[in-house]
C-alpha cells in the first residue's frame, strides 16, 4: 500500500513521493538473532566501525599469524621434518595475543550496548533477552575462534608446503582445532561475563586482561608449588585455575593432545573434572550474562 | 478495534506502585500520555511492550495480550526512548539499517526503509557522519527514525520533546502530527507539557500517581464554553453596567470582559450594547477551554477535599 504524492517540488529535482507502507516480509526472531551474530562478529573486528576500532584486533591477529607463518617458513627452508611447535601448544604460547584481543574486543562487543544504553531498542524488538545473550556470546565465541584458528590452520599449511606428510599432521591439527573451538567458547564466556560488569570500556579492558592474567600468574605460582611439595596429583589439578590451562587440560584429557603446561589433569577422574569445570564455567557465564540484561531495561 | 486497552493494570515495584489499578481503552490515533515526572509513563509503555510484567490486570495492545504475545506485538510497535541510545561511533544510516534489520526485514528492504525513514524525519547529507557530532534535535530524529523503520502500527514516544528548543519541539510536533495523518501510524506520546499535546493529539489521557485521572479526546477537552470574549476600545464601566442592567452574567479580567452567552439572543445584545455606547468592538470571540484546566480542576478539587 502506498500513498503516491508525485506532485513536483518546485525547489529541485527531489521529488516527495510520500510515506510509504513497508508490505515485505517480517523475518522472525531467528533470522534477528543472526543478523545480530554477525554484526557481533563484524563488530569485533572493527567492520563497519570507524578505521580507529579496527587496529587493535588486526594487529592482534598480526602477532596471532605472523609466529605461524615464519614457523611454516623456516621449517620449509631448512627442511625440518617436523614443525617447530605443536598445534595444540600454539595458543597456549600466545595466550598473552589471545588475552588482550579478549580483553579489547568484550567490551565493544558487550558493554557498548549498556554504555550507550542501546540495549532497550534490542529488547522493544521481537528479540529475547535470551537470543540477544546466545547472538553476542556466538559472536565473540566465534572471533576468538578466527584469531586462534587462522595461524593454527596457517600451521598446517606451511607443514604441507613444507612437504611434511599429512598423514602425521592432521591428527594433531585437528584436536588442535577441536581446542580452539572450546578455548573461543570458554574464553569468551568468561571474557564477556567480566566487560558485562562494567559499561565503562576502559575498565572493562583492564578487567578483563587483568582477571586472565592474573589467573594465569595464580596458577604458575600455586603449580609451582605444588611440584615442589613433590604432589603430582594436586599439581595437575592446579591446571583449573585458569581458565586456559582448564581448556588445555580438557584438550589433553578428551582429545588426547600431549600438555603444554603442568602435567595435565591426572587420571580419568581428573579429565571428568576438568570437563565438568569447563562446562560448568561456560553455563555459569551464560547465566550471568542472562541475569544481567534481565536488569538492564532502562 | 481498539488500540490499547488496560484493565485493572497495576504493577509494584517492592513496595513501590508504579501503576495502580489502572483501566483505559485507547482509540488508533495520536494519543498523549501526561503526567508529572515519576506518574508510571515510562512503566506504563514497558508494560505495554511486554517487556515487564504486570503485578495485576490485563493489557491488550492492537488486540494482542502483552503477557502473552509479547514478540508479536514488539514486532509491530515501534519504540522511542525517553534517554540517550546512539551509539557515537556509528552512522545515521548504518544505525536505523542496524535497528531495521534487528525488527526482522532483510537487509535491502531495511536500508531502504531507513532512506526513507530519516529522510522524512528530516536527515539529510548528516546522516552519513558519526552520531557521536549530533545536535540533540539530530539525536532526536534519528530515535525517531529508528522507531518508525519497519514501519510499525504504533509507536510509542517517551517524551520525544525532551530538550529540544522552541523550534526543534515545534519540528518534533509537527512530525508527530504526520504520522498520525499522514503516515496513518496510531501514536502515543508522553509528556509532562499538557501544552504541546493539544497541537498535535486526538486524545489525552492523563495519570497522577499511576491512577487515570482522566481520559478524553482533545475535541472535548478543548471544546466550545457558553463564554464570549470582548475587547471594546474605550471605557467599560458604562457597558459592564448596561449588559448587567440586560440580565447578563459579565466578569472583566483587564482589557477583557468576558460575558455568559447561553442564551443566543445574548450575542445580539452585546452587540447593540456597544453600539449604542459608540464605542470600537475590537474583538469578540467564543472562549474554548484549555486542556491545562483539566490540572487546575484538580487543584480545586484537592484543595476542597483539605
Amino acid at each position: 500500500m502506498s500513498e503516491p504524492d508525485t506532485s513536483p517540488v518546485s525547489t529541485g529535482a527531489i521529488h516527495d513521493i510520500g510515506y510509504r507502507h513497508y508490505d515485505g516480509p517480517r523475518l522472525g526472531a531467528s533470522y534477528i538473532r543472526r543478523s545480530l551474530f554477525v554484526e557481533t562478529l563484524r563488530g569485533a573486528y572493527g567492520l563497519g566501525r570507524s578505521a580507529r576500532s579496527k587496529i587493535m584486533p588486526f594487529l592482534l591477529l598480526g602477532v596471532m599469524v605472523l609466529p605461524a607463518v615464519v614457523m611454516a617458513i623456516v621449517t620449509g627452508y631448512f627442511r625440518f621434518d617436523a614443525l617447530p611447535v605443536r598445534y595444540t601448544e600454539y595458543p597456549i604460547l600466545l595466550q598473552v595475543a589471545v588475552t588482550i584481543f579478549l580483553g579489547a574486543q568484550a567490551p565493544a562487543v558487550m558493554s557498548r550496548d549498556l554504555r550507550f544504553r542501546v540495549a532497550p531498542l534490542y529488547f522493544s524488538r521481537p528479540l529475547s533477552r535470551n537470543q540477544y545473550v546466545q547472538a553476542k556470546y556466538a559472536g565473540m565465541a566465534v572471533a576468538l575462534f578466527i584469531l586462534m584458528g587462522l595461524p593454527t590452520t596457517l600451521l598446517l599449511v606451511g607443514a604441507l608446503l613444507a612437504e611434511l606428510p599429512l598423514g602425521d599432521q592432521l591428527p594433531d591439527y585437528l584436536r588442535a582445532m577441536g581446542g580452539v573451538a572450546i578455548y573461543a567458547v570458554v574464553l569468551a564466556g568468561v571474557g564477556l561475563v567480566v566487560a558485562a560488569m562494567t559499561p565503562r570500556r576502559g575498565l572493562g579492558v583492564a578487567a578483563v586482561v587483568g582477571v586472565l592474567l592474573v589467573l594465569s600468574g595464580l596458577r604458575a605460582a600455586v603449580g609451582e608449588m605444588a611440584r615442589e611439595f613433590g604432589n603430582a596429583t594436586f599439581q595437575g589439578y592446579t591446571g583449573l585455575i585458569s581458565p586456559f590451562t582448564t581448556v588445555d587440560g580438557v584438550v589433553t584429557g578428551v582429545l588426547g593432545a600431549e600438555p603444554t603446561v603442568g602435567e595435565g589433569p591426572p587420571g580419568a577422574l581428573g579429565t571428568v573434572v576438568f570437563v565438568a569445570v569447563a562446562v560448568l564455567l561456560v553455563a555459569g557465564c551464560y547465566a550471568a550474562l542472562l541475569g544481567r540484561y534481565r536488569k538492564a531495561l532502562s | 478495534m481498539s488500540l490499547i486497552r488496560t484493565e485493572g493494570l497495576t504493577k509494584r515495584f517492592g513496595s513501590v506502585t508504579a501503576v495502580e489499578g489502572l483501566s483505559v481503552d485507547v482509540q488508533p490515533g495520536v494519543t498523549g500520555l501526561v503526567g508529572a515526572n515519576g506518574a508510571g509513563k515510562s512503566t506504563l509503555l514497558k508494560i505495554l511492550l511486554g517487556l515487564l510484567p504486570a503485578t495485576e490486570g490485563t493489557a491488550s495492545v492492537l488486540d494482542r495480550d502483552v503477557a502473552t504475545d509479547g514478540p508479536a506485538i514488539r514486532e509491530l510497535v515501534g519504540y522511542m526512548p525517553e534517554h540517550d541510545c546512539l551509539p557515537p561511533d556509528m552512522t545515521a544510516t548504518e544505525f536505523v539499517v542496524h535497528m531495521g534489520r534487528m525488527s526482522g526485514l532483510p537487509t535491502t528492504a531495511a536500508r531502504e526503509r531507513a532512506a526513507d525513514t530519516l529522510r522524512h524525519v528530516g536527515l539529510y547529507e548528516e546522516r552519513y557522519r558519526p552520531m557521536g557530532g549530533y545536535s540533540t534535535g539530530m539525536r532526536q530524529r534519528v530515535k525517531l527514525a529508528q522507531a518508525l523503520v519497519h514501519d510499525p502500527a504504533l509507536v510509542l514516544l517517551d517524551e520525544p520533546t525532551n530538550g529540544l528548543d522552541p523550534a526543534g519541539r515545534d519540528d518534533m510536533l509537527e512530525l508527530i502530527r504526520r504520522i498520525g495523518t499522514e503516515f496513518g501510524i496510531s501514536a502515543i506520546v508522553t509528556s509532562h507539557l499538557l501544552g504541546e499535546l493539544e497541537r498535535v493529539c486526538d486524545g489525552i489521557v492523563v495519570i497522577d500517581a499511576g491512577r487515570l485521572l482522566r481520559h478524553s479526546t482533545t475535541a472535548s477537552v478543548t471544546a466550545e464554553t457558553p463564554v464570549v470574549t470582548i475587547e471594546v476600545d474605550g471605557e467599560q464601566e458604562a457597558l459592564l453596567a448596561r449588559l448587567r442592567e440586560a440580565g447578563l452574567t459579565v466578569r472583566s479580567e483587564g482589557r477583557l470582559v468576558y460575558v455568559d452567552v447561553a442564551d443566543v439572543t445574548a450575542h445580539d445584545v452585546v452587540r447593540d450594547t456597544v453600539a449604542g455606547l459608540g464605542l470600537g468592538l475590537l474583538r469578540m470571540e467564543r472562549q474554548r477551554h484549555r486542556m491545562t484546566e483539566i490540572f487546575a480542576d484538580r487543584t480545586d478539587a484537592g484543595a476542597a477535599h483539605v
